[in-house]
């Protein structure tokens, strides 16, 4: 699966959700599909969206949060997968794109190239809902379910190592920061 | 264990005094007092991390959120999360109110607390971050609360370091 089409097929659900996205070619991806206020790109700090993403559950626990993550950055943080099972907020999805692949940085491959098993690591963090995805659908799929459901959920989704032909995103990184504070703002006065 | 309970208890006031909601630590000996108050404190999310790098991003997401946060740390854990201190919080402009317990200066007995002891400082200065001294329990309240203020007014991280004076009773 390419992970653009994933994108697409999930961008439906997600559209409307507060969503921390990773660096790299899933941000660039991303925005290119469609920026949304409610879009933040880490473009730094790799492996830290979960955190941030935790974060965010927590304090706004009426509102779902989806992190889009990757194999490399979440290699660099395990202990991420720890901390969040053992808060465990229902309002959280963790996508993981594992591409298997530091694609952004020279395409080395990551440990999950040689067998790591992020799923698996998953699991046995006690992340209570994890699923695999291999196809768009399937995906689109688990991200509606985890959505409608009130348990963290992480899917682990394999896709091949092909990124966009530019990075460039039109947004410099304080306008996507104030923009996505303010969007928080306005979605806490609902509450 | 010596850790003073009573400046524990006036240092925990004072974040309570800021309206700090999330909590995020890695258990240390001078922060047990602290950390056990977070946790049963039902007013607050106590978040204890495997690392501190973590604990950067979750403040970082609790201040997007529109949420105030504290982070508890020793300076050794201070040392291990400069990256996303450099990389989330200074890039991005947000707000970190750090209380960072001072090992390994004055008065260390213990070896290997003394090197992180001697860089910490420099360290925070290097990046720029303003620095409160936490001696006197007397100072808590009004450093603590003007650490975060600045913090809000500048998006900057700031430092408190909890000193052995305050935090250990001989």
């Amino acid at each position: 699966m390419l992970r653009v089409d994933a994108l697409q097929a999930i961008y439906p659900e997600v559209k409307d959700q507060i969503v921390v996205t990773i660096m790299g070619a899933v941000a660039a991806e991303l925005y290119t599909l469609g920026h949304r206020p409610n879009f933040f790109y880490l473009e730094h700090a790799m492996g830290l969206a979960s955190s941030m993403g935790l974060g965010i559950a927590v304090a706004m626990p009426r509102h779902k949060v989806v992190v889009i993550d990757g194999d490399g950055s979440l290699l660099m943080n395990l202990g991420t997968l720890s901390t969040m099972a053992r808060y465990s907020p229902g309002n959280l999805v963790h996508i993981v794109f594992d591409n298997a692949s530091l694609l952004s940085v020279g395409g080395f491959p990551t440990a999950t190239a040689t067998g790591t098993d992020l799923a698996g690591v998953a699991r046995a963090c006690a992340i209570p809902q994890v699923t695999e995805s291999d196809t768009p659908e399937q995906l689109k799929g688990a991200v509606a379910g985890a959505l409608a459901g009130g348990t963290l959920t992480t899917i682990v989704a394999k896709v091949e190592a092909v990124g966009p032909k530019s990075f460039h995103m039109d947004l410099p990184l304080l306008e996507n920061r104030f923009q996505f504070k303010r969007a928080l703002e306005a979605l806490r006065q609902h509450d | 264990m010596p850790v003073s309970l009573a400046n524990s208890e006036v240092i925990y006031e004072a974040l309570k005094a800021c309206d700090v909601r999330i909590i995020s630590a890695l258990p240390e000996t001078w922060l047990v007092h602290l950390i056990r108050m977070a946790d049963d404190d039902p007013e607050v999310t106590l978040i204890r991390v495997a690392k501190e790098e973590e604990a950067i991003g979750i403040s970082a997401g609790a201040h997007l959120a529109g949420i105030s946060s504290a982070l508890l740390m020793q300076n050794h854990g201070f040392l291990a999360a400069i990256n996303p201190i450099v990389s989330l919080a200074l890039l991005y402009k947000i707000p970190l109110l750090m209380l960072i317990s001072y090992r390994g200066h004055m008065g260390e007995r213990d070896p290997w607390q003394t090197q992180g002891g001697m860089v910490t400082e420099p360290l925070l200065r290097t990046l720029g971050i303003p620095v409160w001294h936490l001696s006197n329990p007397d100072d808590a309240q009004r450093r603590i609360k003007d650490a975060q203020t600045l913090a809000h007014a500048s998006l900057s991280p700031v430092a408190v370091l909890l000193t052995r004076e305050l935090m250990w009773e001989e």
